[in-house]
């Protein structure tokens, strides 16, 4: 690999990082400290961290109910992302939106869509505005193999294209919409092959190897930035937990086929792989491990020790500019 | 004062905005070829990249105006015909409307959308829709009804300048009708109703294409020496219930005339708020003048009664003085 030792560390930092969020906030769910439903990503870290690090820090990102670890892959602290799911007033939505809509506009994370498929147009949007401005800034935008099949898909692949706008579209295909296989689901093999309709790049990459995944999304970022346009990027991942936590789960997988995958952990492949590249030794992974242990640890005690809103919050930001709201 | 219809009064409020702020730019179907008359010469004056003829493909293309409203742009977004709305629907709702909220404030969305009331004019059911009251329904939207051309370019230049989305329902009975407009700049803020005539017998409230038909209405009942006093609330979100209010207090008597299916229509609302808050003002029942609960017919005969008229808003006036 020729990605900067730096850079890989941070890569494993953030993988590491949204694998012990979520494990801690799949904790605090069975505790009844998060309310709601949990929809997390664990197993699709290197997807997610390997697009976001292909980023810069001013580029923006869209991302959709199953994203916890996005906003983190995009450099976000995971302090009042964790208050959110507590629905704190510390949270960084102010305890307004939850763990489906986490967000962090300061890190260009411009919110997550919790209707599938609906953050896609957001996302060309974003694309056309940094277009308009005549910045170089790129957007991107995840979504899943079960969004594919929506029409904002489509139409948001469409209007890229035609308008030449500096989006990617990364579709985490962890091989299930909710309950349904995108084998069953889908009418291609790969997601990526509906670029073709659109007349721009598609690539499908191993979604549990981080490096690939961060090549094949800075490829298709430097075109964006080019001013080339728009590029599709499936990543083959998958989901290690059921559809969320606090929902209903009848049975609709083969535990074999869990226990396959599971094998392919992207957290302990780039782990292994750091070490047998030389990039950092067990002590410097292990040192990244206890950093993020506690800063995890300590995210988990600002959120429980932070009050709910007060409840004349709940009629607050319906609009920038207010207007007095009925009761 | 110059008099310029309806549709141009529009077409300046957008190109004076768009002169006075580059952050402003417009999408839609065939915008550029001035389709429906509101953007003629914008091409040339503002070049393609601001004046985006938009593929049909109106979830995606008012989504992508909740984006570059998102990272600091104030896109216009033209969908043409209200009925269009629907194909934009989850966009309009669950995006546009509600990500201020979702994310606590870190969103702003200034935009505006341009949808036009295309009725009256045998479209038929699927092109003749007056869908106020379900944009109404959900918090986060600002929506404005404008009847005059004075209105309707003094809304839309503050609708363009607002923080939030706005959207003008334009009535595109009254695109022809002409009316005094200053020259130069000046915006009819949201939330301030316009008493279009004072009277002392009855409030008329009369929202978009029915204030026309109430003014009418109006001048016949004076002939009988009962006074109309007619209230234009101009706009739905935020709706000045205090000139309202007000004006039932003087009259005692109330008629909503609004070009909405009766059901949760606009007049309902304000019919039941002024239930509420003006009941003890109220001297008859109140009547509400709206299309009646069936689809819009193609045959113009069967059509044209369905709307508020000057004849069935005089008779709903007789019928609350009797």
């Amino acid at each position: 690999m020729d990605v900067a030792s730096e850079t890989s560390a941070e890569m494993y930092r953030r993988m590491f990082r949204s694998r012990s969020f979520e494990l801690a906030a799949i904790e605090k769910l069975k505790t009844g400290e998060i309310p709601g439903a949990l929809h997390t990503s664990v197993g699709q870290e290197a997807s997610i961290v390997g697009s976001c690090m292909a980023l810069r820090d001013d580029d923006y990102m869209v991302g959709n109910h199953r994203s916890h670890g996005h906003p983190i892959g995009k450099g976000a602290r995971t302090d009042r992302l964790f208050a959110e799911l507590m629905g704190k007033v510390t949270g960084i939505n102010s305890g307004m939106g939850g763990s489906m809509h986490l967000s962090d506009f300061s890190v260009g994370s411009l919110g997550e869509t919790s209707i599938v498929g609906s953050g896609l147009p957001v996302a060309a949007g974003a694309a056309l505005g940094s277009k308009l401005q005549g910045n170089d800034r790129v957007t991107l935008c995840f979504f899943g193999d079960g969004a594919s099949n929506e029409g904002t898909f489509h139409e948001s692949l469409n209007l890229a294209a035609v308008w030449v706008l500096p989006v990617v579209f990364v579709c985490e295909n962890n091989g299930y919409g909710e309950l349904s296989a995108a084998s069953v689901m889908v009418s291609v093999p790969d997601v990526s092959m509906r670029a073709a309709g659109y007349g721009i790049p598609g690539a499908t990459v191993d979604g549990q190897d981080v490096i690939a995944v961060y090549e094949a999304v800075a490829e298709a970022v430097a075109r964006a930035r080019r001013g080339e346009g728009p590029s599709l990027v499936e990543t083959k991942t998958y989901r290690f937990h059921d559809h969320a936590f606090g929902l209903p789960s009848p049975v609709y997988r083969d535990q074999a086929e869990v226990d396959e995958w599971q094998k392919r952990d992207p957290v302990t492949l780039f782990r292994a792989r750091l070490i047998a590249d030389g990039v950092l030794d067990e002590a410097g992974v292990t040192q990244i491990e206890d950093d993020v242990a506690a800063e995890i640890a300590a995210a988990v005690a600002f959120a429980q020790s932070s009050p709910y809103p007060s409840l004349d919050a709940a009629f607050d930001h319906v609009y920038t500019n207010p207007i007095p709201i009925r009761h | 004062m110059p008099a310029v219809s309806y549709l141009q009064a529009v077409h300046d409020a957008m190109q004076e905005e768009m002169r006075r702020d580059d952050r402003v730019f417009i999408m839609g179907e065939d915008v550029g070829f001035n389709m429906l008359g509101a953007t003629g010469g914008f091409l040339d004056e503002f070049g393609a990249e601001r004046v985006r003829n938009t593929p049909i493909t109106e979830a995606g293309f008012t989504g992508a105006a909740a984006g570059a409203a998102m990272v600091g742009m104030r896109p216009v977004v033209d969908l043409m015909l209200s009925s269009f709305m629907y194909v934009a629907m989850d966009q309009i709702i669950s995006i546009i409307s509600k990500s201020t909220y979702l994310y606590g404030g870190q969103a702003s969305l200034p935009l505006t959308i341009r949808a036009s009331m295309f009725y009256g004019g045998s479209n038929a059911a699927q092109h003749s829709d007056r869908p106020l009251a379900l944009f109404m329904a959900s918090p986060g939207l600002k929506i404005v009804a404008p009847s005059t051309p004075y209105d309707a370019k003094g809304l839309i230049k503050a609708a363009i300048r607002e923080d939030d989305p706005v959207i003008v329902f334009e009535d595109g009975t009254l695109w022809t009708s002409t009316g005094e407009v200053p020259d130069g700049d000046y915006v009819v803020p949201l939330g301030q109703a316009d008493v279009k005539r004072e009277g002392s017998n009855v409030t008329v409230v009369a929202i978009s294409g029915a204030v026309q038909a109430a003014l009418a209405a109006a001048d016949r009942l004076a002939a009988d020496g009962v006074s109309v006093e007619v209230v234009d609330p101009r706009s739905l979100v935020p709706l000045d219930y205090a000139t309202i209010l007000a004006s039932v207090e003087k009259t005692g008597h109330l008629v909503v005339a609004d070009p909405s299916h009766r059901t949760c229509s606009p007049a309902g609302e304000i019919a039941a708020t002024v239930a509420e808050d003006g009941f003890w003002s109220l001297q008859a029942p109140i009547v509400r003048v709206t299309v009646p609960d069936t689809h819009i017919p193609f045959s113009p005969p069967l059509e044209q009664q369905l709307y508020p008229s000057a004849d069935r808003i005089a008779e709903a006036v007789r019928q609350t003085l009797k």
